[in-house]
Formats: C-alpha cells, sequence, structure tokens
C-alpha cells in the first residue's frame, strides 16, 4: 500500500487550482514512473475529481501510461522525415535485438519501447531518444547496426 | 576571443555538448583566457555540431562536424596559434545556405545565447516592447498588425489583426494571451527551433500581444517531448522577471503582465484552439463547435486569443521596423517570411527561413542542395497530416498560402519534408491516415470511424489486397469525413490520400492491378534478387537473420523467396551492389 508521501506536496499545491489535472498526473508519473489505478483513484479522492474523469484524461493523452516501464525509455520517433527515412527499419532493429514491439518492457526491466509522433529532430532522422533517470539522450542518423551497438552500450552500463 | 557551440536538440543530438566539454577541458589545461559560451540552432542541421570562434574583432570562423577529437587541432591552430585550421571549415557552399534566406524570425538565432537575456537586449531586444507601453495604444497596435499584413504561422494563415481586435474588442476584464507551443506535426521543428534559439523573442511577442488585447496573463502550451525548449523559457522568463519586463507595472506603466508555461501531454489534436483550451483547462483535449470563437469565451469562458510562436516571434520586428517593412516582404496576399523544417531526403536539410513566394524549387535546390544521393525528386509534403503531396512538375510553385492551397496542400505551420523514387506515395498515405487515425478525439463518427476505414483500405493496397473500386472508395469517404467533421483536424485529414490519388494515381493502380509498387518499398510487393554482380563473397549469406540465401563460395548466391522475410539485411551489407528490388 502506497501512502502517497512525495505526491502529497503536488496535490498540496496544485489539488485546489482548477484546470491543474493534467499537471498533477504528469508530476505523478515523474514520481512513480506511471499511473496505476490506485494512483488515479488516489488522485481522484485528493483533488474531488470523479475517477472515471480522471481515467478519461489519462487514456486521452500520449505522455500517460498505464503500465511500469524499464530503466531506461526508448522512444522511437515516427515522424514524418523518420518514416521517409527508414524508422521502420530502426524500430525492427530494437525488435529484434531486444525482442520487444512497440509498448512493451524487456523481461530484465531494463529497457521499454515507446513510438512517440515527432521528436523534432528531423533533419538527423531516424532518431530515438532515450531517457533514464540521469537524463535524456538523441541518437540521430541511426542504422540497423547503431542501434544495437548503442542499446548494447546501455546495457552494459546495467 | 570567444568559442560558440551550437546547443539546441539538434546540436545536442549530435555530441554538441560533449565537444564543448573538451575546448572547456584543452582551454583550461593550457590556460587561455578564452570563453565558451553556447548558442541556438544554427539552423544547418546537417553541419552539427557547429563551433564559431569570433576573434576580438568579432570576425567569425565557422568550424562544422567538429567532435571531441577534432578539438586539438582546431585549439592548437586558431586558438593557440591564431591560424584557421585547414579542416572543418565551413565551405562557401554551405555558407551560401544562410546567406541565400532572409532571415527575420531567426535574426538572433545561433548567434546569440539563449539562456542570456543581455545578449539579446544588446542587439535592442526589448526595445519594441518598451515603444508599445510607453508611446502607443491598443488600437495603434493593432493597426501597425493590420499595415504589415501578419497571418498565422501556425496553418490557417488567419490575419493575425482581426484575431487579435475580435479579442479586445469582446467584453470582459479578465483575458488571456495564449502561445501554442504544441508542435505536434510530425515533420517540424520550427517552433522549438526558435523557441530553443531566441526565447525572448516569443516572450515579447506575447507581451506586445497581450498590452493589444489586454490581457495580463499569458500561457504558453508548449509539447512535453521538448524539455530543452521548457527549461530555456523558464530561464528566460526568470531573466525576464529580474528586469522587470514581466509582472507588474512593466517599464513604469500601469501594464501588468507575466506568463507561465503549460506542458502539454501528447495529442494532435490540441492544434485547435478549442481542443488546446481544454487541455488547459486540465480536461481531453476535444474541440467544441465555434461560435463562439475563444476571442469571446476562451479560457474560462473569457476573452482568449491563440497565436503560434512563430507568429508571436514577428512581432517585435514588426513592431521595430514598422508594418510597411514587413508588408513589403512576401506575395500581394501572403506578407514577410516563413519558417519551414526541411527534412526528409534533402542533402542540406535543417531550419530555413524564406521570403514567402520564393518557389519550391529554389528552396529545394539553391537552399537544401538538391536529393541526397543524387536521386530523383518525387515529391514534397507540405503542411503534415493536414497537408499534401506535391509532385515533382510544379516544383516551381511558389511557396504562399494561396497557391500551395489550390494545389491542395497547405503551408502549415511549415514542416517541408521532401520524397524521392525511393519513396511509396500509398505508403505516405497509409502513413499519415494512421497518424490521424490514432489522433483522432472520437468526438465525430467521420473522423473517428471514418479514418479507420480508409486506414483498413490503404493497408489492404500497400499489402497487395487492393479491389477494383478501392480508389473510388477512398475519394468518396475523404468527402464525407470532410464534411462530417467538426475541427480542422477531420477536415483536414483526407487531404493526404487525396493529393497523392489526385498526382500519383497510377501508383495506387500499381498497386492494385499489378500488385507492384513502383518505388519498391511495400514490402509485399516486391522481392530481392541477386544479380550477376554477385562475387559470392558469401557476406549476405552469413549476414541473413534467416539462412534464406544460399550459394558457394566465389559463385552466385541465391534467395529463397519463400523464407526471405524481407528485413533488407543482405541489401545493407553486399558491396558489389549485386541485390536489387524486383
Amino acid at each position: 500500500m502506497n501512502d502517497y508521501k512525495e505526491l502529497a506536496p503536488v496535490l498540496e499545491k496544485y489539488g485546489k487550482i482548477s484546470g491543474s489535472l493534467i499537471t498533477i498526473l504528469q508530476k505523478a508519473q515523474d514520481i512513480y514512473g506511471y499511473l496505476s489505478k490506485e494512483t488515479i483513484e488516489h488522485i481522484a479522492k485528493e483533488t474531488g475529481i470523479k475517477a472515471a474523469k480522471v481515467y478519461g484524461v489519462v487514456t486521452f493523452y500520449a505522455q500517460f501510461r498505464e503500465n511500469p516501464i524499464g530503466k531506461y525509455l526508448i522512444m522511437m520517433c515516427k515522424g514524418t522525415a523518420c518514416h521517409v527515412n527508414g524508422a521502420d527499419f530502426i524500430e525492427e532493429a530494437v525488435t529484434e535485438h531486444l525482442n520487444i514491439k512497440d509498448g512493451e518492457t524487456t523481461e530484465d526491466g531494463i529497457f521499454t519501447l515507446n513510438n512517440v509522433a515527432c521528436l523534432g529532430c528531423c533533419s538527423l532522422a531516424p532518431v530515438m531518444m532515450i531517457k533514464c533517470s540521469e537524463g535524456d539522450e538523441t541518437y540521430g542518423n541511426l542504422t540497423k547496426d547503431t542501434t544495437k551497438e548503442i542499446l548494447d552500450e546501455i546495457k552494459s552500463r546495467g | 576571443m570567444k568559442v560558440i557551440i551550437g546547443q539546441g536538440s539538434c546540436g545536442i543530438a549530435t555530441g554538441a555538448k560533449k565537444t564543448a566539454a573538451e575546448f572547456e577541458k584543452q582551454i583550461k589545461a593550457k590556460n587561455l583566457n578564452i570563453e565558451v559560451g553556447i548558442t541556438g540552432c544554427v539552423g544547418t542541421c546537417f553541419l552539427e555540431p557547429i563551433v564559431d570562434i569570433y576573434d576580438d574583432e568579432n570576425h567569425l570562423t565557422r568550424y562544422v562536424k567538429v567532435h571531441p577529437e577534432d578539438v586539438t587541432e582546431i585549439v592548437d591552430n586558431h586558438l593557440v596559434a591564431g591560424i584557421e585550421n585547414d579542416t572543418h571549415c565551413i565551405c562557401q557552399e554551405d555558407a551560401n545556405v544562410i546567406t541565400k534566406q532572409k532571415r527575420l524570425v531567426l535574426r538572433n538565432c545561433g548567434l546569440i545565447d539563449p539562456e542570456d537575456i543581455q545578449e539579446y537586449v544588446d542587439l535592442g531586444g526589448y526595445k519594441a516592447t518598451e515603444q508599445v507601453l510607453t508611446t502607443m495604444t491598443q488600437d495603434e497596435v493593432i493597426e501597425v498588425i493590420k499595415v504589415s499584413g501578419l497571418r498565422g504561422r501556425g496553418g490557417a494563415g488567419f490575419p493575425t489583426w482581426f484575431k487579435w481586435n475580435a479579442a479586445k474588442s469582446s467584453p470582459g476584464t479578465e483575458k488571456y494571451m495564449v502561445c501554442n507551443a504544441d508542435e505536434g506535426d510530425p515533420g517540424a521543428f520550427m517552433d522549438r527551433s526558435i523557441i530553443e534559439g531566441d526565447p525572448h523573442a516569443l516572450l515579447e511577442g506575447m507581451i506586445i500581444a497581450g498590452f493589444a488585447i489586454g490581457a495580463s496573463e499569458g500561457i504558453i502550451y508548449c509539447r512535453a517531448e521538448y524539455p530543452l525548449a521548457i527549461h530555456r523559457l523558464e530561464v528566460a522568463m526568470d531573466q525576464a522577471r529580474e528586469r522587470g519586463y514581466l509582472g507588474k507595472n512593466l517599464f513604469g506603466t500601469e501594464f501588468d503582465f507575466d506568463i507561465r508555461i503549460k506542458a502539454g501531454a501528447g495529442a494532435f489534436v490540441c492544434g485547435e484552439e478549442t481542443a488546446l483550451i481544454a487541455s488547459l483547462e486540465g480536461e481531453r483535449g476535444m474541440p467544441r463547435l465555434k461560435p463562439p470563437f475563444p476571442a469571446s469565451k476562451g479560457y474560462y469562458q473569457n476573452p482568449t486569443n491563440i497565436n503560434n510562436v512563430e507568429t508571436f516571434a514577428n512581432v517585435p520586428w514588426i513592431i521595430a521596423n514598422g508594418g510597411e517593412a514587413f508588408g513589403s516582404m512576401g506575395t500581394e496576399k501572403s506578407k514577410g517570411t516563413k519558417l519551414f523544417a526541411l527534412a526528409g531526403k534533402i542533402k542540406k536539410g535543417g531550419l530555413i527561413e524564406v521570403p514567402m513566394g520564393m518557389t519550391l524549387k529554389e528552396i529545394i535546390y539553391d537552399i537544401g542542395g538538391g536529393i541526397k544521393n543524387d536521386r530523383e525528386f518525387k515529391a514534397v509534403q507540405m503542411g503534415g497530416p493536414s497537408g499534401g503531396c506535391i509532385p515533382a512538375s510544379l516544383i516551381d510553385t511558389p511557396v504562399d498560402y494561396e497557391n500551395i492551397g489550390k494545389i491542395g496542400a497547405i503551408v502549415g505551420s511549415g514542416g517541408m519534408v521532401v520524397m524521392d523514387e525511393t519513396t511509396c506515395m500509398v505508403d505516405m498515405a497509409r502513413y499519415f491516415l494512421d497518424f490521424t487515425r490514432k489522433e483522432s478525439c472520437g468526438k465525430c463518427n467521420y473522423c473517428r470511424i471514418g479514418t479507420k476505414r480508409m486506414l483498413e483500405i490503404l493497408e489492404r493496397i500497400t499489402k497487395g489486397e487492393g479491389k477494383e473500386g478501392d480508389i473510388e472508395l477512398l475519394e468518396e469517404l475523404a468527402e464525407k469525413i470532410k464534411d462530417g467533421s467538426m475541427c480542422g483536424l477531420g477536415q483536414t485529414a483526407p487531404n493526404p490520400v487525396l493529393t497523392t490519388i489526385k498526382y500519383f494515381r497510377n501508383e495506387y493502380e500499381d498497386h492494385i492491378y499489378n500488385h507492384t509498387c513502383t518505388a519498391k518499398s511495400c514490402k509485399d510487393l516486391f522481392q530481392f534478387i541477386i544479380t550477376d554482380n554477385c562475387t559470392g563473397c558469401t557476406v549476405c549469406a552469413r549476414k541473413c537473420p534467416v539462412d534464406a540465401i544460399s550459394g558457394l563460395r566465389k559463385e552466385k548466391h541465391l534467395i529463397d523467396q519463400e523464407a526471405c522475410i524481407k528485413c533488407g539485411k543482405c541489401e545493407e551489407v553486399c558491396k558489389f551492389d549485386a541485390i536489387i528490388r524486383k
């Protein structure tokens, strides 16, 4: 049972300001990595917004996740420029190498693969961003081989 | 002397931070008294990481593609010995990419440190705001914008002054100035680059606009996928507050104005004004019927004006130089300049700014350097999922709202994705429909279900399972979705399909009737074949993940078509161009 201690100051600050639901959910996801059913219910209770409505917002926006993610989040850009420059092949390389598809996490809990609409680094297409607690790193001009090398290098960090 | 390293998202992605760290390390080790600074997006993304060295007379030497291992020679030659380094110097042809542009919005991008307000002020920053607040009336500001002919840069091209005037004239004491920085178009990065490179231009534009309509609060709705842009905005806003450019009694006047950032959560439909407002209010981002327009009933039912980042960034320049100066650039109905994100199969991709009315040919060939690997230019996609594909035959079209609209595409926010002969146009249509189907908010049946049906048809066609009548069915659905959708997303969703059918109908027919993909891009419609060029080096056979290639050493190999999964590995590793798509 989670006591939601880390979330308390967020709810304290934003709970009573109308229109802050998305901000609260973003901060909750930053803290817990994802939004579980319990977290959603807790936020609903504390803000007085109906749980169904909170859930509606969570499922509407691409940013919110209902399942835990791995230590490293691979954000695979599927923007137009990346698509034209072979993003599907890069996604295939990740799938082959780590045995995960879009939205899945590796069994060892290290990587999660998420396709995203566009990272805005179109001149370096195809691109992926890898996020972890230490920050984000963007990798451009990918090929199948460099993608695998990057993943191996990250895996070796543990 | 100072060393400035371009650190927009693109620069950082190519390793600019590592290059900067190496410069700092070596400068420190050699005890040189040289400052290492940052700047935003220079625009020539294909040359990143870019290092600018200014001598004491402010003369610039630009080095490109500088990675950590290249730093030593530049430090030894340029910084220590004072002679220009032979390698990595930008060549004239690449330097021309910038000189051929008309940089008005981007005037400071790649020049100033975006995290230091003083550099912006030194170049005349906040002078326009001061002028507006201390010497002009609301109507005078709106009049200048009217004279300039500025139109919304977010896509629709609506006259900016008209929106401002409507919001100003609406009754109410609480008004809001909202900036749409939720750049959701895949293939577009203009707004990100402006914010990362020159955040104060946006803030200034918002303050001036806020004054014009009588708002005291501004909200920037920014994509959560742009962490660096949000960071730079926060830094810029803090520095502006310290100097009294944001907050109470700006420039000693009665006018109060402050800005806050609201991070979006990822929904393309929030580009629609009423959906964006719903999202600001913490709701699902679903549009509602207009009227009432946001100018009368917007954020919490208060008069609200929404403009795009680029629109705001134009404003300080227009105030400082006058509406006539802006109006003298561009075409009759499309004034000023426009930013484009040039990407796809182009040699010199990046962020460019050109006067309205420049032709596609000039943009793609003179500035963009032509097509990668000198392949044949096939089409350019403009306007993202709401836009269309423009074929090579229309390459002389001038780029402005009217001319691009006439041929079925839109200027949009400025994404320009170039395609060559290896891009399948049916697949492009499928790609965009897949996008809009996912992003449809679900409110209107035609958009929610219609895009799904169109996608299913397109998926069948790209798999070689198209049927007679599919093209006509797509056209019929397209018209109904346009008519039956409430907001811009649904109304424009069929455009990528309609333009590809209009200009590349033969490709659809090839897929449906001949089961071939002209571009050799749809996996189910071509085979990998080994030609007589094969030397029997065995590399492909060893690399094939499914052991589909057989053959003896020094003899021509063969691909087992039943086993082949078309991963393309053999084509990638073959050094003799012996593997072709047929």
